[in-house]
């Protein structure tokens, strides 16, 4: 009744908008509700803070304000710094960045890898990006690729021949990868449709294989690329370390990729394949316009994790003695000059992975969401 | 002859129309040409073999494998053991490796689940960048960062940090003392087991009680009381059978106490956080797909927030969780194959790698590495088609 009698009366719906209370908005608002709101919210926020605090601020001037960038050897980087191992020395690095790119390729054909990984960047716009102009002519560019690519670096037809031998470095990993991404998806994908096909020989097949191969490392495997594949082969016949990686890693992830779309198959409610019968569409027609596309979307995440893993797992060829970066920074590791700077070479190189690997799942949200139709917000 | 062949033709393609004729036309070509070139797969092995006078058998491990292995912490391991030994020590050293590293990941992931989770802004952030920054980088490069960390920046054995003066930890690994029981200890382990066994069936007693009188019991505070009491009780009387073996210094290394090499510490290490960034994020979408409406309607009910945790929202999370938390624990034990590249003794490196390089027969020892890794996953597989079906929801 006193408040009636004080406060100014107003029109019914004339009354002026009161501020909200002043914790729930603004910074402090924000500060108070995520950081403050609570005893333990707040021990948990100064534990936070000291822990950023101390870590932080020595990583930034280890890796940045005290570190060096031009010297000769390790004894000279640590001559220069005030207190000698005290920060890093990047112009170990900055020294072998042509060998951590190129591996041992021979130097006056490293424009070849160059231009490859031009006309890849080219190839993977079309794929990756579907407002292109003209994108299915591209396409055509994109199914020549591996071909190119493959002649440019590897000779032959005009060019000198390299050896594989000498492939290394970033390089390696990209031809890994690159490759056993694109085809392990489509022998996946074959993998998946055998697993849940109505034939059971079929059945049987495929399921056998897919639970060997996710059954063992990917390590065995390699060992067994690298050490026997050769005896299964007739008498004479040898092929190429790397190729025979090259497949190894393929049908590993091709395997892990049936797992995932096979999953994505069996999301599609069957009303979908009774809706194609009934329309008369014959099994493949039916698969590639109306299962597939519907059973691949849903599992996009479960493929690009498994690309990812693919990608990370190329480091692995290390142990067969090839000289991918890992492989080129512990041979790098082993030279008297500049032993001693693991830290840098591996923070090196996680950058690197870190990179690649947190650009495909970033794209794979992006795709999720442009391709998600339904009505629920994600 | 034209007409015969024409209605061979036709018959032939009304073959192909069938459906069913179809299918087992397709795979009766599928299995003879997969048989086949297994056949010819085979063949050329044998073919091979004989050609450069190997032959097929798995004799060599009886044979003495001469090569030492440094970590054996379950067999006394000599290099005048067989391969056979050899081989045993590797799947132990792997297992020892896969089980410490799944019991110290889910504890690591779990926490760290729950830390993503946290209503905190900086607490959850830091937990964010973390994780992201783990699984984006190939477990080989944390495992030899890790071994590289321990290796070059831990002190020598001379110049170790001391902890207490009974654990030391320098870059020849980590000492901490060695339990020796002595007489006696028996006595105690027996009566620990019976106290398990009489905590489990109050356990049993408490939730029937439970469900015919609704009176609850505080069951975790008995039952610790009941294991921890009966097990001081039996230690004192029997004479307190245990006593510790203290690591100390003699030489160049230290001698007595359990020894964790800088090997192991650091492909368990690695092995432990790097899986449990992926067990974090599982355990995160775990618990975020427990609808909100049912910790509301607990709440409605009158249960308290940690039962409520207990009762609803962690029975429900869990189905979601366990698949893929398995899948990872098989992933963990898969990738400690990677223990080679650091030099810790597993099954790869042992019966893989030295015995491989010593006998040079490639393919029986690949045979076996294939087999035990295939043993592991089945076996973790069958335990956890197991444990679904018993947490599976019952629908009535």
């Amino acid at each position: 009744m006193t408040e009636s009698a004080t406060a100014p009366r107003y029109a019914p719906g004339t009354h002026p908008d009161l501020p909200p209370p002043r914790r729930t908005t603004g910074v402090a608002g924000w500060m108070y509700k995520n950081l403050f709101s609570s005893p333990l919210n707040i021990a948990l926020t100064v534990i936070g803070a000291f822990v950023l605090y101390s870590i932080v601020p020595p990583m930034l001037e280890w890796a940045f304000l005290k570190s060096i960038w031009t010297a000769e050897s390790r004894v000279e980087c640590w001559d220069k710094m005030e207190v000698p191992e005290e920060a890093a020395c990047w112009a170990f690095i900055k020294g072998r960045l042509n060998i951590f790119i190129y591996g041992f390729y021979p130097e006056a054909e490293r424009w070849r890898v160059n231009v490859s990984f031009v006309l890849l960047i080219f190839a993977v716009l079309p794929v990756l990006y579907d407002r292109l102009p003209q994108r299915k002519r591209w396409f055509w560019y994109v199914a020549a690729f591996p071909f190119l690519a493959g002649w440019l670096l590897v000779g032959g037809f005009g060019l000198t021949p390299v050896d594989t031998d000498q492939f290394g470095g970033f390089m390696l990993t990209l031809i890994i990868g690159v490759t056993g991404i694109s085809f392990s998806l489509p022998i996946g994908i074959a993998l998946a449709l055998g697993r849940t096909s109505d034939l059971p020989a079929l059945r049987i097949l495929c399921v056998l294989f897919i639970e060997f191969i996710r059954g063992v490392p990917l390590i065995a495997l390699l060992f067994v690329a690298s050490t026997m594949l050769n005896y299964f082969l007739p008498p004479g016949t040898t092929f190429d370390l790397l190729m025979r990686v090259l497949i190894m890693v393929t049908l590993f992830s091709a395997a892990y990729i049936a797992e995932v779309v096979r999953g994505g198959l069996q999301g599609i409610p069957k009303g979908q394949v009774e809706a194609a019968d009934s329309l008369g569409l014959p099994y493949w027609k039916a698969q590639r316009l109306i299962v597939l596309p519907q059973a691949l979307k849903i599992s996009i995440p479960g493929i690009v994790n498994t690309f990812i893993g693919l990608y990370k797992d190329t480091t692995l060829v290390l142990i067969i003695g090839m000289l991918d970066p890992l492989g080129i920074g512990n041979a790098s590791l082993a030279d008297a000059v500049w032993a001693g700077l693991a830290r840098e070479v591996y923070l090196f190189i996680a950058v690197f992975f870190f990179l690649c690997c947190f650009g495909m799942s970033r794209y794979s949200l992006y795709l999720e969401r442009k391709l998600h139709t339904g009505h629920e917000e994600i | 002859m034209a007409i015969a062949s024409v209605e061979n033709r036709s018959s032939i393609a009304s073959l192909w129309r069938n459906k069913e004729a179809r299918s087992v036309i397709v795979q009766i070509i599928t299995v003879t040409v997969v048989f086949a070139l297994v056949a010819l797969a085979l063949r050329n092995v044998a073919v091979n073999l004989e050609a450069i006078g190997k032959e097929f058998s798995f004799d060599f491990l009886t044979a003495p494998a001469a090569y030492d292995i440094t970590f054996s912490p379950f067999l006394d391991y000599t290099s005048r053991d067989t391969h056979l030994i050899a081989a045993a020590v590797g799947i132990l050293n792997t297992l020892l490796v896969a089980v410490c590293g799944i019991a110290f990941a889910t504890l690591l992931g779990f926490t760290m689940g729950v830390l993503r989770l946290s209503g905190n802004w900086l607490i959850s952030r830091m937990a964010y960048v973390f994780i992201e920054f783990t699984r984006n980088v190939p477990v080989l490069l944390h495992i030899l960062l890790v071994h590289g960390i321990v290796v070059t920046t831990l002190p020598a054995p001379r110049n170790a940090i001391g902890i207490g003066d009974t654990m030391f930890v320098s870059n020849r690994g980590f000492y901490v003392p060695a339990p020796v029981f002595e007489d006696g200890a028996g006595i105690v382990g027996a009566v620990l087991v019976i106290a398990i066994v009489a905590a489990m069936g109050f356990r049993r007693w408490a939730k029937r009680m439970q469900d015919e009188t609704g009176k609850i019991y505080p069951v975790f505070w008995i039952c610790t009381g009941i294991v921890a009491g009966a097990t001081a009780v039996a230690f004192l009387a029997a004479g307190m059978p245990l006593s510790w073996e203290v690591p100390a210094l003699k030489g160049f290394n230290f001698k007595g106490g359990m020894a964790l090499k800088p090997e192991f510490l650091a492909l368990w290490l690695a092995l432990s956080y790097y899986t449990s960034c992926f067990i974090a994020e599982i355990v995160r979408a775990g618990i975020l797909a427990v609808s909100h409406g049912q910790t509301e309607a607990a709440h409605a009910l009158g249960l308290r927030p940690n039962r409520t945790l207990q009762l609803v929202v962690i029975p429900q999370a869990l189905r979601i969780i366990v698949p893929p938390l398995v899948s990872q624990y098989l992933n963990l034990t898969k990738n400690s194959s990677l223990a080679i590249a650091i030099g810790y003794m597993d099954v790869v490196a042992t019966i893989g790698g030295i015995s491989l390089m010593q006998t040079g027969k490639e393919v029986e020892t690949m045979i076996i590495v294939l087999g035990v890794y295939l043993v592991f996953s089945l076996t973790i597989s069958a335990f956890m088609n197991w444990f679904n079906r018993s947490i599976r929801l019952k629908e009535r």
